[in-house]
């Protein structure tokens, strides 16, 4: 009798297969009944991480919400490919203001519900690095010190990319973008700038501050989820890929987010109340090179002349990521070149995949 | 009572649901009452937010209005520039939001008294504006305003001199509770954030219907030139005092020369017109209530038998003169009126009894030049030195300490 094996990883992931869990423990994505907060018809490019990132946090919210929930957004990507006049594909009630006070218009909209006794109705505040790290960083500031009962999304896609992909305070060193172009002798962003908005989100001792990539979905929606069931301010910072801006193929969109996170480059952790409560191990360690070779905005460090030396300066940020965050635990880390996740996986029995499902699980969350 | 104390009380009888502030002379009188009485439980339900700066405090007002909460927020001077680009935008969204202005200069030289550079600046921006020449005025168009607004869905702005009359303490009819909740009926939104009925709110427009929806912005702001008269009629049948309004006349039926004007100066303006009538000039005066829009029909009709118009104002055009001058031409185009555009009281200068005197007089002797813009009591000599020092020394450095050094203050050193 012909059979199929099932796969208990999904390739080249740790990531869970979800037909293997019980129905509770399912993504938000995989339930029949999902919201589509975000849903079909955006004008996204193929690839777009800040698509993908937004309606898995948004369908994880909304579930967490009963579907009372209200958006606010920033001007950006988000705003322009889902809402072409007099088109929108937000599924639920969702405004737009300015580029930089996303935050400012949640904190309204959780007053008006606080002050009408509408606390039933929750509020998500969104936008991209630019609206959130750069010129709407004022308002997030304030909406942080004060409490206000918003979630603020940012989906970091390390630039400007609405505009043509400019340096926003969010693009890492070593970037090529459209106003850090690689010419000169630090070609593309320089090193010793910019700025970590989640320890700075930390800082303001909110109740929950977390990261994530489009790599884990489900470490999206768990997040998002979590922050849910807690009042407050509360900030959730996920890495997007920009297949246009960052010169990868669309199809690596999430195998390049992954990446981030393996290297150490974008460490994924989560905080409440300033202090580090959780951190996605990194359980296939993976030097910054794999990461930075896929993405065309790095291209200039691997021409003829190679730039060793900004290589070894990207890869000592990832160290100290992973020696700041405890992000490598060495029982479980896998040495690059060593046992993949994928052969990992034809090999144990039936049984210890189940438990080992179920740690895994535990583990991260 | 002091007339900030007296905005908050009215305000608060408004019963705004969401109040967001941030702190600017000489608007800050206003909040701190309404904190006190939010935080005493006199006004519930209320938020009161203390925000980061001007431009949350619009955002936070456009979050909470557009999810059906009536919004309060005042604000002046530097601050309304700040806020700049979010009352662009609650004006596009059509919000109801009332915001008082406290009129203050604008820098640099940064100068924290009264003028109306501040409000003037945002005339374009889509927010409805009207100017109280008095605290009981100040009281009696904010209870107006809110209803203005909701009924338009449009954002109005209540402009009162900073200091002038902010900070003047003067007798005034607070109205009772019953007379305003009577007055004002609770807000029903046109738009409302609700899970229940989800709309998008703030989608990008292009090209193809961009033009259509800013004229329909126009034509919305234009039916406040039918709203405004009407409401203060229903407002005077209530309280049983006239307030508000497009504009006011006084003595100016007959009159030969009329002088136009916003905000406080009007009380002196017509002293002095009193004064010059009684030695027989035909002289009155029109006071500005609501100068966005602008009432250029009724305006017309109140000017278009004087002679002259002379058009006193707080604030100018750089680089042009008159702002409220070139409005008041084109209501006034074809005519066969000569309009003078006359600055006055810039960043807190006294405008006196007997300077107006003056320039009234030169008016009627026809001794102001039409075509150029008149500066009421401007130190011509001063002036000229400055601008002589500047053409002969090319690093002439600023203007402020040049002043400085030339009356020998603080900071004067030898050149």
């Amino acid at each position: 009798m012909p059979y199929q094996q099932i796969k208990f990883y999904q390739a080249g992931s740790f990531v869970v297969g979800n037909r293997l869990l019980d129905p509770e423990r399912r993504t938000v994505q995989a339930d029949g009944e999902r919201s589509n907060t975000l849903t079909s018809g955006h004008r996204a490019c193929q690839g777009c991480g800040e698509a993908l990132g937004a309606r898995y946090a948004l369908d994880a919210a909304m579930r967490a919400t009963a579907g009372k929930l209200i958006a606010t957004n920033a001007t950006g990507c988000l705003e322009v490919f889902s809402t072409p006049y007099p088109e929108s594909s937000w599924q639920l009630p969702w405004i737009h203001s300015l580029f930089g006070n996303a935050p400012a218009v949640a904190t309204g909209v959780a007053a008006a519900l606080k002050a009408k006794g509408r606390t039933d109705v929750r509020v998500v505040g969104q936008g991209g690095d630019g609206g959130t790290v750069d010129i709407g960083f004022g308002c997030l500031s304030g909406m942080f010190e004060r409490n206000d009962d918003v979630l603020f999304i940012c989906y970091d896609n390390e630039a400007y990319m609405n505009t043509g992909v400019q340096r926003s305070g969010a693009t890492p060193p070593a970037a090529r973008t459209s106003t850090t172009q690689p010419v000169g002798d630090e070609p593309g962003n320089v090193f010793g700038q910019g700025k970590s908005a989640p320890l700075i989100a930390m800082a303001h001792e909110i109740p929950y501050v977390a990261t994530a990539t489009v790599a884990d979905l489900r470490d999206i929606e768990h997040k998002v989820q979590h922050a849910m069931e807690l009042r407050g301010a509360r900030y959730v910072h996920i890495l997007v890929t920009c297949p246009l801006g960052w010169g990868c193929a669309s199809a690596d969109s999430i195998k390049v987010a992954r990446l981030a996170m393996e290297t150490g480059l974008f460490p994924v952790f989560e905080a409440e109340r300033g202090e580090v409560t959780s951190v996605l191990k990194i359980r296939r360690r993976a030097p910054v090179e794999e990461y930075l070779k896929l993405q065309r905005r790095y291209a200039h460090l691997f021409g003829k002349e190679p730039r060793s030396e900004v290589i070894a300066r990207l890869q000592e940020r990832a160290d100290r990521n992973i020696r700041r965050f405890g992000l490598v635990d060495e029982d479980t880390v896998e040495e690059p070149g060593g046992v993949s996740a994928q052969e990992s996986e034809s090999v144990g029995s039936a049984v210890d995949e189940e438990s080992n499902a179920t740690r895994l699980l535990e583990e991260r969350h | 009572m002091e007339g900030s104390q007296a905005v908050a009380a009215t305000v608060a009888m408004c019963r705004p649901e969401v109040i967001c502030a941030y702190p600017i002379s000489p608007q800050t009188h206003i909040v701190e009452g309404l904190s006190a009485i939010v935080k005493r439980g006199d006004l519930a339900p209320c938020e009161f937010i203390n925000v980061e700066s001007e431009f949350a405090a619009m955002s936070v007002a456009i979050g909470a209005s557009a999810t059906g909460a009536r919004t309060y927020t005042a604000t002046a001077s530097q601050g309304l520039l700040y806020m700049a680009e979010a009352l662009y935008n609650a004006a596009g969204l059509g919000l109801p939001i009332v915001m008082t202005v406290a009129n203050r200069a604008i820098g640099a030289p940064i100068n924290i008294w009264n003028d109306h550079s501040d409000s003037m600046s945002q005339r374009d921006s889509g927010w409805i504006q009207l100017y109280a020449e008095s605290n009981q005025e100040a009281l009696d168009v904010h209870i107006q305003a809110y209803r203005l607004a909701e009924q338009l869905s449009l954002p109005v702005m209540v402009c009162m001199d900073g200091f002038i009359l902010t900070h003047a303490y003067e007798r005034v009819d607070l109205p009772e509770q019953e007379q305003v909740d009577a007055f004002l009926p609770p807000f029903e939104p046109r738009q409302v954030l609700d899970p229940d009925d989800p709309v998008t709110i703030g989608a990008m427009v292009g090209p193809e219907a961009f033009t259509e929806v800013r004229y329909l912005m126009h034509a919305r702001q234009m039916q406040a030139l039918d709203a405004i008269p009407h409401i203060a009629e229903d407002f005077e049948r209530s309280f049983g005092r006239p307030s508000g309004g497009l504009l006011r006349t006084y003595r100016a039926d007959d009159a030969e020369t009329v002088i136009v004007a916003l905000g406080s100066v009007l009380g002196t303006i017509e002293e002095v017109i009193d004064d010059l009538r009684d030695e027989g000039a035909s002289i009155g005066a029109m006071a500005v209530r609501c100068f966005r829009p602008w009432p250029i029909d009724e305006i017309r009709e109140a000017l278009g038998r004087a002679k002259r118009v002379v058009v006193l104002e707080r604030a100018f055009a750089v680089g042009v003169g008159g702002i409220v001058g070139q409005n008041v031409r084109l209501a006034l185009s074809g005519l066969p009126v000569a309009i003078h555009d006359v600055v006055a009281g810039l960043g807190g200068r006294p405008i006196t009894k007997r300077s107006l005197h003056r320039l009234f007089s030169e008016a009627l002797a026809d001794e102001l030049d039409p075509a150029r813009l008149t500066f009421l009591d401007l130190d011509h000599e001063r002036v000229e030195r400055e601008l002589r020092r500047m053409q002969d020394v090319e690093r002439s450095g600023p203007h402020a300490a040049s002043f400085l050094r030339d009356v020998g203050g603080a900071g004067a050193r030898p050149r």
